[in-house]
């Protein structure tokens, strides 16, 4: 799995930092997204999608690659 | 299939039953996604029910959030031009990109969660207060109401003394039988206070938010005092009247669901998702939220001429079987879904995480407080809000063994 972001498109809702937050925070600048694994362990998973899921700007995106 | 359309009928708000949403959400749901709205000014427009279309419409930019031209489903457009500077709720891009860009890194996660040790406080010490004045109690004047007000007061910097008067304002406001005359008046009493109280933060400044905002130096131009007394207002508004349903109508709902209140009590851990969940089977924001096409869009081969007004309702959203199961029971362990009480698109609540904060700290800190905690009332004498813009109770008497 790997992860990228269309930061543009980012208005700090919060909704990822608060369902995955391993994997996303918020810049203490703008408040915006900031991607910290670009490419979640396994466990990881599912709450990414649901952070994608959950964004209200689908900002998150996330792409299945053939890695275990 | 193009059966012919039902002639346009006014917003459903008739509850049957004051924990649900008006039934009628539901036929619409199936049998008309994309109904024909009659709103009060004499205008038509379009009310989606379904949770797809809503998500679809508040994240689509060919619907505009400017409410100049938008019709209002339960009253007329009290709209004027002076209610628009710093309103950001009512901008579209590029303009509303530039101040909530101003204004979401002070509503983070993270800094939302340092003001945790300062809430626990408030609320205990409102705990304290009903317990020591005894049984019954109203809810609503004793906890729900001045938690999240003084809270927003302490991150805004507004004097909390002045309370009485911001609450009684919003008040008037958020009322639907309101005449035009007195919900300006109410509106220029809040504009006129938050005016003054700005200049002063400009003389005296402290470390509050108004005061961070009048310093901030990276909005280029920086912000008029005007953009500031409308974002103040917003803010104040929002952040006191909008927790404050949550807290006392989330009570009654708990109280009405043993249950579901007795797995709260055993699993407080399991706070986030209750808290969700509640929010999503409240849906306070009852009559939803509307946008403007900018042009003509077809939505189920319906076509929505530009111009129009498009109600997107959140409370039949969030009861969407096609999305949740079994929507009209609650169910705090949920798994985490898509509800939109806070909306959705790029105006999806600034204060999310606060109100979360304080949800998650105040629910289970009352109930731990009173294990005995019931209705003082039979359930019917509750007084619903169904005259207001945000649904709850205007009073919640309750008792317990002391």
């Amino acid at each position: 799995m790997k992860i990228r972001i269309d930061h543009d498109r980012c208005r700090g809702a919060g909704q990822c930092t608060l369902t995955a937050p391993e994997l996303f925070d918020q810049s203490d600048d703008d408040g915006t997204v900031v991607l910290l694994n670009e490419q979640p362990p396994p466990e990881l998973q599912a709450r990414a999608r649901l952070a994608a899921s959950l964004c209200p700007n689908s900002v998150i995106h996330i792409a299945d690659t053939s890695d275990p | 299939m193009s059966a012919p359309l039902a002639p346009a009928a006014p917003l459903p708000t008739h509850r049957t039953c004051p924990l649900d949403p008006p039934p009628e959400y539901q036929r619409l749901r199936e049998e008309q996604p994309v109904a024909p709205l009659a709103f009060p000014d004499g205008t038509v427009g379009w009310l989606l029910t379904r949770h797809e279309d809503v998500r679809a419409v508040l994240a689509d930019d060919r619907f505009s959030s400017a409410r100049e031209n938008a019709s209002s489903p339960v009253r007329r457009n009290l709209f004027r031009p002076e209610d628009r500077p710093g309103m950001l709720l009512n901008m579209d891009p590029p303009e509303h990109t530039r101040y909530r860009g101003m204004l979401t890194r002070y509503f983070t996660v993270r800094r939302m969660r340092a003001l945790a040790p300062r809430i626990e406080r408030i609320v205990a010490d409102h705990l304290d207060a009903m317990e020591a004045a005894g049984p019954p109690t109203d809810l609503v004047p004793a906890f729900a109401r001045p938690i999240p007000s003084l809270v927003i007061c302490e991150l805004l910097g507004v004097p909390y003394a002045d309370r009485e008067k911001f609450q009684r304002w919003t008040a008037t406001m958020l009322r639907l039988d309101v005449s035009e005359d007195e919900a300006w008046r109410a509106r220029e009493a809040l504009r006129t206070y938050m005016r003054d109280l700005v200049a002063d933060k400009r003389e005296h400044p402290d470390d509050a938010l108004l005061s961070t905002l009048i310093r901030a130096q990276d909005p280029d131009p920086a912000l008029t005092d005007q953009e500031l007394t409308g974002m103040g207002r917003l803010l104040l508004i929002a952040g006191h009247e909008t927790t404050a349903n949550m807290l006392a109508l989330g009570t009654y709902a708990l109280l009405s669901h043993p249950d579901q209140l007795r797995s709260l009590r055993e699993h407080p851990e399991g706070v986030g998702r209750a808290v969700e969940e509640l929010l999503r089977y409240l849906t306070i924001v009852q009559f939803g939220t509307v946008r403007v096409a900018r042009e003509d869009v077809q939505i189920h081969g319906v076509r929505i001429r530009a111009g129009q007004t498009v109600v997107a309702s959140l409370p039949a959203a969030n009861r969407d079987p096609g999305q949740f199961t079994e929507p009209d029971r609650l169910d705090l362990t949920r798994e985490p879904s898509q509800h939109v009480s806070f909306g959705h698109g790029i105006h999806q609540c600034l204060g999310q995480q606060l109100a979360r904060v304080e949800m998650q700290i105040a629910f289970p800190a009352l109930l731990r407080r009173f294990p005995t905690l019931r209705l003082a009332v039979p359930p019917e004498q509750v007084p619903m809000r169904d005259d207001m813009f945000v649904y709850g109770v205007h009073a919640l008497p309750l008792s317990w063994d002391r």
